[in-house]
């Protein structure tokens, strides 16, 4: 048997013997991000759908978590960034090539917009809320006027984010596991999948719920099916993609991914949503919460794998 | 023109010298190095083979550190030296993930630091620091585009490889095999 030993006198912190430059910051930001992009994209469809009345959590309520989600998200990024008084040197220049560069702008643009969705609805949320200055309400007055244009914008901006968290992932061509233009699409689905169920958590209405459940089993079916497309790929790709997926198929982040992603993030809250559906009474904190934390898994296992996957030479 | 290395795999002995010459030229932070050693052995005992690699940024013509970083830090100067400004870099961590030969590393500051083809002392006429003190001369460094550039000579009658050309970074270091 031709054996192969690799010996490299090199030992930098964080980078060898394997990568891991990116810790907990990263796929946080990645995660908020994709739960504001989830909430705020039914906001914006159910407005346009003229539903708001029978949609009120997810079109009114759910939104005042993403002000809050982007600036900690935003905030876990910044913590990333390992040379902090340079940071403004992101809004300095727009890179098309950069997907870095893409979320710092969409994030620029979105987190605003989510700011002004909210403080349309904050005098239904406090009847007594007052903008004190009578711009302000002027403005608000504006804003609400223009709901449905703000709606539109608001969506494909979601769209935008959610696509972009997994391709923040996939443009490194150097770590096969990322490396695949399936994370777009499947982090985008993901994001509306957590979005559904914060949205879901905070309704109160029974119709309401229903018609939240049942998108979001659709989302979670396109999201298993993504995922299985997922591993095709790589079992069908090179050896740096076999290996890739060898993390999950008896690797070391078999177990986490396969119950806490898969089982326990995405099939059992299906079944439960089934059963809820079907008439058996179960407390909707339960799916929606087993969705949020598989969502955050997820983003954990697919960031620190990743990074272990790199070329051989 | 076209900046490259050549590093003679067979005449290499590991000795490091061009480790430590990088590290004292450049001022290379204790515990980080910009170039680096690998010593490849394959094969079964008693028929083994070893390769002894000097390893460094590749200064790809295709660079993804450079096209994934947000602020243009990144950017490719003159000869296809791939540079990095201090004072642009938000040490997002974006162009170390993006290099499939972990070339980048985080200096203490806090920007992203790698080899520059000392690009200081070219601009001067003189060699990188690697390539002045290799003892064995096994480095080989110039223009590509020169026909009678040292390194262009070196690859004239040999052998050689890039590695993990899959990458599709289009590397400039030539190994000698
Ligand atoms: S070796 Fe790495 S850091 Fe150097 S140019 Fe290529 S991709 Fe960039
Ligand atoms: S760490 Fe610095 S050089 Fe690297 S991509 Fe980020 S800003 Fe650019």
């Amino acid at each position: 048997m031709k054996e192969e030993l690799f010996v490299s006198g090199r030992d930098i912190p964080n980078i060898d013997p394997y990568l891991n430059i990116w810790h907990w910051q990263i796929p946080l930001y990645l995660y908020l991000g994709g739960l504001a992009a989830g909430i705020l994209f039914f906001a914006g469809y159910f407005t346009i759908m003229r539903k708001e009345k029978d949609m009120e959590a997810t079109v009114k309520w759910a939104p005042f978590l993403v002000p809050f989600a982007l600036v900690l998200g935003l905030f876990a990024l910044f913590l990333d960034l390992k040379h902090k008084l340079y940071f403004w040197q992101l809004y300095t220049t727009v890179r098309f090539t950069s997907p870095m560069s893409w979320g710092a702008w969409t994030l620029m643009l979105i987190t605003p917009i989510s700011f002004i969705w909210v403080a349309t609805y904050m005098k239904e949320l406090f009847p007594k809320w007052d903008w004190k200055f009578e711009f302000l309400n002027k403005a608000e007055a504006y804003a609400i006027k223009n709901r449905k244009g703000i709606a539109w914008i608001m969506m494909m901006l979601a769209v935008i984010l959610g696509v972009y968290t997994g391709i923040l992932l996939s443009a490194f061509n150097a770590r096969p596991l990322w490396n695949t233009s399936i994370l777009g699409p499947l982090f985008l689905v993901s994001g509306l999948s957590t979005g559904l169920a914060a949205s879901m958590w905070m309704s109160k209405s029974k119709y309401e719920r229903k018609v939240l459940s049942r998108l979001d089993l659709i989302m979670i079916g396109i999201e298993l099916f993504l995922i299985i497309h997922l591993f095709m790929g790589f079992l069908s790709a090179s050896e740096v993609q076999i290996e890739a997926a060898a993390l999950f198929l008896g690797g070391e982040f078999t177990v986490v991914f396969w119950v806490f992603v898969i089982i326990l993030g995405l099939i059992f809250p299906a079944v439960l949503e089934i059963l809820e559906l079907r008439g058996f009474h179960i407390p909707v904190w339960i799916p929606a919460l087993l969705i949020l934390i598989g969502g955050l898994v997820f983003r954990f296992v697919m960031v620190e794998a990743g990074q272990i996957t790199r070329f051989l030479y | 023109m076209r900046y490259a290395m050549a590093i003679d795999t067979k005449k290499c002995v590991g000795c490091g010298d061009c480790v430590v010459a990088c590290q004292t030229e450049n001022n290379v932070p204790h515990g980080y190095c910009r170039d680096w050693i690998v010593e490849n052995v394959t094969g079964t005992y008693p028929n083994v083979e070893i390769e002894l690699r000097s390893e460094r940024c590749n200064h790809c013509d295709n660079s993804p550190c450079v096209r994934c970083c947000p602020t243009g830090a990144s950017h490719i100067v003159e000869g296809g030296i791939v540079m990095v400004t201090p004072e642009e870099c938000i040490g997002c961590g974006a162009c170390i993930q993006s290099c499939p030969y972990d070339a980048r590393y985080s200096h203490p500051e806090g920007y992203v630091d790698k080899c520059t083809f000392c690009k200081h002392r070219v601009d001067n006429g003189q060699l990188p620091a690697c390539v002045e003190v290799c003892p064995t001369k096994c480095l080989y460094f110039g223009d590509l585009d020169d026909p009678n550039s040292d390194v262009s000579k070196a690859l004239q009658n040999r052998k050689w490889k890039v590695l993990a050309p899959e990458a599709g970074t289009k590397p400039q270091l030539y190994f000698l095999t």
